[in-house]
Parts: structure tokens; C-alpha cells; sequence
């Protein structure tokens, strides 16, 4: 099952390493890494994206915490969470095939970031799912080039007043 | 206070960490800290290649419970630390290592002796630092130190690039360390505690499976009043050797691989298996289906990881090992309504099962007075050092000899490099043991393979006057691997054969030691007599029955229950 668990780490140089080479050599899966700083001076949010039934996610919890530099590990999968993707697509753009990539564009709430005589650059964000979607649907007039951001998340705030 | 060089500041801080004894070699990097040294009261050996510089800190580390130090210059001098590196981080040894490294400024150049060695043991150590500025030398000295003996010990590797040692500095106020990310958690959950001791109760059949924490926690007093409180019976894996006494007649001896008939038997069958500061280690479990089938488990470890990793546990406990099972006494001594005779006495079939495997099949050997078997060269040691030597091994059936036959009743007495298996770990090592404790008898029991990884250290044993003792059980071959493949191989000796080796007693008079020979069973007694008689060095070369196998064994891939006996 798919996880996606974030981590508060103190931002220290090979502090990413630690957390990549734990994956690496541990044999876990790395789907999608996401990391840049937090409002605190110092400490970072590394989001992750992997897969493995309980045992597996509760080693990479347990694993993950046990790095001296990791402050805090949560499996946001646990809670009730929002998680968003940013891709950005060259897609092919040409006569007949301009207005139908911002018809689709339009659906999926995405924007034009760049344009050229051939090609549409645009950037669509949301959840993964919503990400491969568009990816499939402007695949057949032409993909040129893809970067996607990996996935972050947060915990949605409770529900109770 | 004025200025001091960093080298100073190092020497200081490392004093202040109460660091008698320090293993390390010299090279350009470190130059300053060794100049600085010099005028320390801190005892620095010199040893012949880093490896076993960082075996004889681990070695120290062991038999004291103090943080090994190591120094060792850059490149290659940290690179040849890797090995003892990573047994240290296996067994959950505390150790620093001190590294020498090129200038900042050179730093990622590939420099003369630069290597990345901060990338390079970040797998293998608890934690690991490279040192940038000048005002984090100290605290990051002391929080290596704090690291390295707190929560699960382990090594941590500082490196310090060579400007910056040289540099100076003001020496900053000894503070308390502070660690928002690091805070290992001591003290049992009451909630645990009472639910295990519930299960404990329940149980007709439980078993004390303990392991190498129950040493590094210092819980031996509080394992053995608990064991002996209850009569529960007692295995230990190779690492917990000592935790409890192995003469002991609820002790059990060694599970697994080659652990006892009645050790294995006794986890197969119980109903309640209660870890101490063990980590389910596949040499432990043999095949994990099959292992303690019919049991609960308790499981106490202060690492939570190592808890629920291989085996799933009914009541984790994620504690020091000393507290939790001193929580375990208290709640049985001050429970209402416990009769503690009774709870004693409601283990009694069991024990009488497991008396009975024992007697149907003990540790055997088939003894022969015309070779010389290996067991009996250990049993012997044995009785003339009355159990009380500090024994560490090599790595093969040396070990595993070691480990069934000396029957260790202390605790910090068996120094042996479990998790990692490292061939050459036993002289060094029992140069740092002899180092920490001159007047106690240190005899590394080697075979004749491992002996030669770090027979350099020889000359470190004789230039510190380290009188350790060396029992080499010459087979001439690669022992372990030769009986894996006589076993599963047919008997395809390859590359175990190792008939072309140095004359061990010429040898050991080479090193300024004494060299001496058994080649029959009568030999072995003076021979061992007239080696713990010696105030020198001694190598005693036992020529052993050359295809003696360890049984039992399990074969890799099989239950417990499914042991080769001899």
C-alpha cells in the first residue's frame, strides 16, 4: 500500500543522504521525495512516498526516527490529509490540436507557463491521481517533456470546533 | 581563559570524557592532535594498522562499558577503520573515532589522502560528523561522545579537517547536551510492564532469550534476580555470553545455529518467550516460520526498531533493559497476592523437560586421546584460568568452540564480534581488554585463518607489555567454511585449504614473544599451564583434529528444531 510519510529533520549537510542511503540500504522504495525548509530556522520537511504493508511502513517510521538528525516522523496516511503534485508538460501545440490542449487544460484547472510556434508548456497541480490523468490524456496529441515535483502532504486540521 | 590550539581543545574535551586510553596510528592530518598528545597524560598506543587500532577501542569498550577512542589520519587511515567501524555499529559497541581530514579548503579536491569518509561510514556508525567551523569542535566532540554511550551505544566517527585542528580557540564551559531529535527513551511504559508480568504469570513454559543489551544496559543483577526469582530458564545468544551465569543449572547456554539441544528445544516448545535486549538475529531464529511457534512474546529493547522487525511481538517494551527488568522485580515483589514459591514452583515440569533434554543430549564432543579436539583445548583453558579470564575469539568454529565450552559466568568476560563476524577482531581486541585490565588473564582463541588478519598486532602487544595469551586451533584450513562445505558442498574444498602458514612459535619469538606447540592431547595441559604462567605474550599453537566440525548445527534455511548433532 501506498504511504506518505513526512518527516521534520534538522537541516544539516548530509542530513538528506542519512535519509536516502536508510532507503537504499535497507532495501525500502522511494516512489516520489519532496524536501525544502519549514517557517523554523534550521529545520526541514521531507515529504515521502513509498510502499510496503505495515511491517515494512512501521520499519521505515521506526528507521526514520531512529536517525539522530530526524526530529519527527508522521505516516500522514493515518490521518485524514491533502497532498498535491506539480507537473509541468511541453505538450504539442499545433494548428489543430492548440485549442483542444486548452480545453483540456481548462478542465484540469492548469495554466499555459510558456508558449512557442509548436508547444504549449502548462502546469497542472493536485493529487497524484489527478497528475497521471492528465499526463494520459495529453499523451495522444504529444508529449515532449514532463517534470513532475513528487508529491507533498499535510494533515487536515481536526474536525471538532 | 586564553587561547588554546584545537588540538588542545581536543585533548582537554577528551579528558574531560574521562578517555584514559586512546589507539591510534599517525599521518599528516592529525599530526597536531598527536603533537598535542604528547604532553597529556592520556595513553596513546600505537598501533601497527588502523584496523586493529579500532578493534582495541571496541576491544576496551567491551570489557569496561567505557567509549572506545580511535585516531587515525585521513584516506587510508580512516578507510582501514571501516572494518572496526562497522563491528563496533553491529554489536552497538560505544566508540568515537576521531579521523584526521584535509584542509577546508582542499576539501572535495581529491587532496593527498582525502576521502569522503563522513559518505563512506555514514551506514556503518550511529551518527558522524565532519567539523566546519571552529566554534563546533568541542560541542561536537562532546555531543559525539553523548551519542556514542547513550540509548542503543554505538560508534560515532568525527572528522576533523586539519586547518581547523590547528586553529585556535577559546575552550567553551562544559553544558548539558541538548538534543531536540535525539531523546532515547529509558524508562518502561507501567502500562508494558504490567501486561507482560500478566503474561508471565499465564505461562506454564517461558524461556529468557537475552541478548548482548542486557550487558551493554549493565542488567546482569537484574536478569539473573528475575530468572532465579521465577525459575525461568535462561538462553543466551552469542552476544548476551555472561548475562547470566552459564554454570547456572537454569542456564540453557547459547540458541540458534550452534546453540544447545536444549536452548532450541526449549524456544520451540515454550509458551512465552521473553527478549531482553536481543534482536531476533537470523542466526537466532534459523528459519523464521518456524521459530517459537507456540509462544507469546515479550520483547524488551531500548531500540524500537529492533522490536517487531523479523518476528511480530505481543508486548513490546521499549526500555534500557536494567529498568525494565528491574520493573518486572518490583512488580513481582510488591504485588498482593503473588506467592512467589508458588509462581517458582509452577514452572517445575518444564524445568524438569528441559533437565531432561539436557541429559539425553548435552554439549558433546567425541574425545579422542590420540588427536587433540579443539572443545577439549577450551574446557581445559577453562579450568586452569576457573572461568575467569577475559576470552575474545577470531571469527569461525574458534568462536562458536569458545562460545559453547567456556562456560562464562560474568558478564564483559566474552569479547566476540557477533553481528559483523570479523576474522582478525580477536588480538586487537584482547590488547584493548589488556590494556583496560593489566592484571587479568586476556586469551584470544583464534584458528589459524583469523589470527593472520591482524598478527601485526603482535608487535603493539609487545611495545604496551600486553601479556595476552593466544590460543591458535590450527586445522589448516578455513574451519567454518570447510565444514559448510563438507556438510552442503560434498566435500568441495575450495579455497579452505590453508597448509602454507608461518611457523607460529618461530613466529612469536620473531615479535619478541613466546611461541609454544602442542601436537598431542598430552601436551595441551603444560602447555596452557606454562602460557598463563608467562608474563609475556604467548602464542600457543595447538595442532587440532583437522576436520573436528561445530555441532550442533543448524543447517542455513532450517528450523531450530531441525539441528545436526554429532
Amino acid at each position: 500500500m501506498k504511504h506518505t510519510i513526512s518527516v521534520l529533520l534538522q537541516n544539516k549537510p548530509g542530513v538528506l543522504s542519512r535519509v536516502t542511503g536508510l532507503f537504499s540500504g535497507r532495501g525500502f522504495n522511494i516512489e516520489s521525495l519532496c524536501v525544502a525548509e519549514t517557517l523554523e530556522p534550521g529545520v526541514s520537511c521531507l515529504t515521502v512516498v513509498s510502499r510496503g504493508d505495515e511491517a515494512v511502513i512501521e520499519q521505515i517510521t521506526k528507521q526514520l526516527h531512529k536517525l539522530i538528525d530526524v526530529i519527527k516522523v508522521t505516516d500522514i496516511s493515518d490521518h485524514e490529509y491533502v497532498e498535491r503534485e506539480m507537473v509541468l508538460i511541453r505538450v504539442k501545440a499545433e494548428s489543430h490540436t492548440r485549442a483542444e490542449v486548452l480545453r483540456v487544460i481548462d478542465i484540469f484547472r492548469g495554466k499555459v507557463v510558456d508558449v512557442s510556434a509548436k508547444s504549449y508548456a502548462v502546469e497542472v497541480t493536485g493529487p497524484a491521481s489527478k497528475i497521471q490523468a492528465v499526463i494520459d490524456i495529453l499523451r495522444p496529441i504529444g508529449i515532449k517533456e514532463i517534470v513532475r515535483t513528487g508529491t507533498i502532504a499535510m494533515a487536515r486540521a481536526p474536525k471538532t470546533k | 581563559m586564553g587561547k588554546m590550539s584545537g588540538a588542545q581543545a581536543i585533548v582537554k574535551c577528551l579528558k574531560e570524557e574521562g578517555v584514559k586510553i586512546i589507539f591510534g596510528y599517525p599521518g599528516g592530518a592529525v599530526i597536531d592532535l598527536y603533537d598535542a598528545l604528547m604532553d597529556s597524560d592520556i595513553v596513546n598506543v600505537l598501533v601497527r594498522h588502523e584496523q586493529g587500532a579500532v578493534h582495541a577501542a571496541d576491544g576496551l569498550a567491551r570489557v569496561t562499558g567505557e567509549v572506545g577512542v580511535a585516531l587515525l589520519t585521513s584516506g587510508p587511515g580512516a578507510t582501514n577503520g571501516v572494518t572496526g567501524i562497522a563491528t563496533a555499529y553491529l554489536d552497538s559497541i560505544p566508540m568515537v573515532v576521531l579521523t584526521g581530514q584535509v584542509p577546508r579548503a582542499l576539501i572535495g579536491n581529491d587532496a593527498f589522502q582525502e576521502v569522503d569518509i563522513v559518505g563512506i561510514s555514514r551506514p556503518c556508525t550511529k551518527h558522524n560528523y565532519l567539523v566546519n567551523k571552529i566554534e563546533d569542535l568541542i560541542p561536537t566532540i562532546r555531543e559525539a561522545f553523548h551519542v556514542a554511550r547513550s540509548g542503543r551505544p554505538g560508534p560515532v566517527l568525527v572528522d576533523l579537517p586539519k586547518d581547523l585542528v590547528a586553529s585556535q580557540l577559546s575552550y567553551p564551559e562544559k553544558q548539558d547536551i541538548k538534543m531536540s531529535s535525539y531523546q532515547p527513551t529509558y524508562k518502561p511504559h507501567p502500562v508494558q510492564i504490567e501486561k507482560a508480568c500478566k503474561k508471565i504469570m499465564k505461562a506454564r513454559k517461558p524461556v529468557l532469550y537475552v541478548g548482548g543489551g542486557v550487558i551493554l544496559s549493565d542488567a546482569s543483577k537484574e536478569l539473573t534476580e528475575l530468572a532465579i526469582k521465577l525459575n525461568i530458564p535462561v538462553t543466551m545468544t552469542l552476544m548476551g555470553l555472561g548475562a547470566f551465569p552459564g554454570s547456572h543449572e537454569l542456564s540453557m547456554g547459547m540458541l540458534g545455529m550452534h546453540g544447545t539441544y536444549t536452548a532450541n528445544m526449549a524456544v520451540a516448545e515454550c509458551d512465552l518467550l521473553i527478549a531482553v535486549g536481543a534482536r531476533f538475529d537470523d542466526r537466532v531464529t534459523g528459519k523464521l516460520a518456524d521459530f517459537a511457534t507456540n509462544a507469546e512474546i515479550i520483547h524488551i529493547d531500548i531500540d524500537p526498531t529492533s522490536i517487531s522487525k523479523n518476528v511480530k511481538v505481543d508486548v513490546p517494551i521499549v526500555s534500557d533493559c536494567k529498568n525494565a527488568l528491574a520493573a518486572l522485580n518490583i512488580w513481582f515483589d510488591t504485588k498482593s497476592g503473588i506467592d512467589l514459591v508458588e509462581e517458582a514452583n509452577r514452572h517445575k515440569p518444564w524445568f524438569d523437560t528441559i533437565r531432561d533434554w539436557t541429559e539425553k543430549h548435552p554439549l558433546y564432543y567425541k574425545d579422542d586421546s590420540s588427536v587433540i579436539k579443539p572443545q577439549y583445548v577450551i574446557e581445559t583453558l577453562h579450568k586452569h584460568t576457573g572461568g575467569k579470564a577475559i576470552i575474545t575469539t577470531e571469527v569461525g568454529q574458534n568462536q562458536m568452540w569458545a562460545a559453547q565450552f567456556y562456560k562464562f559466568d560474568y558478564q564483559r568476560h566474552f569479547v566476540t564480534s557477533g553481528g559483523l563476524g570479523t576474522m582478525g577482531f580477536g588480538l586487537p581486541a584482547a590488547i584493548g581488554a589488556q590494556m583496560a585490565f593489566p592484571d587479568k588473564t586476556v586469551i584470544d582463541i583464534a584458528g589459524d585463518g583469523s589470527i593472520q588478519m591482524n598478527i601485526q598486532e603482535l608487535a603493539t602487544a609487545k611495545q604496551y607489555n600486553c601479556p595476552v595469551k593466544i590460543a591458535i586451533l590450527n586445522n589448516s584450513y578455513l574451519g567454518m567454511v570447510r565444514q559448510w562445505q563438507e556438510l552442503f558442498y560434498e566435500k568441495r574444498y575450495a579455497s579452505t585449504t590453508m597448509d602454507v602458514a608461518p611457523d607460529f612459535v618461530a613466529l612469536a619469538r620473531a615479535y619478541g614473544a613466546v611461541g609454544l606447540r602442542a601436537t598431542t592431547k598430552d601436551e595441551v595441559e603444560p602447555v596452557i599451564k606454562e602460557a598463563l604462567a608467562t608474563d609475556n605474550i604467548v602464542i600457543m599453537d595447538f595442532k587440532i583434529e583437522k576436520e573436528e566440525g561445530v555441532y550442533p548445527m543448524v543447517p542455513a534455511g532450517k528450523a531450530n528444531t531441525e539441528m545436526l548433532l554429532v
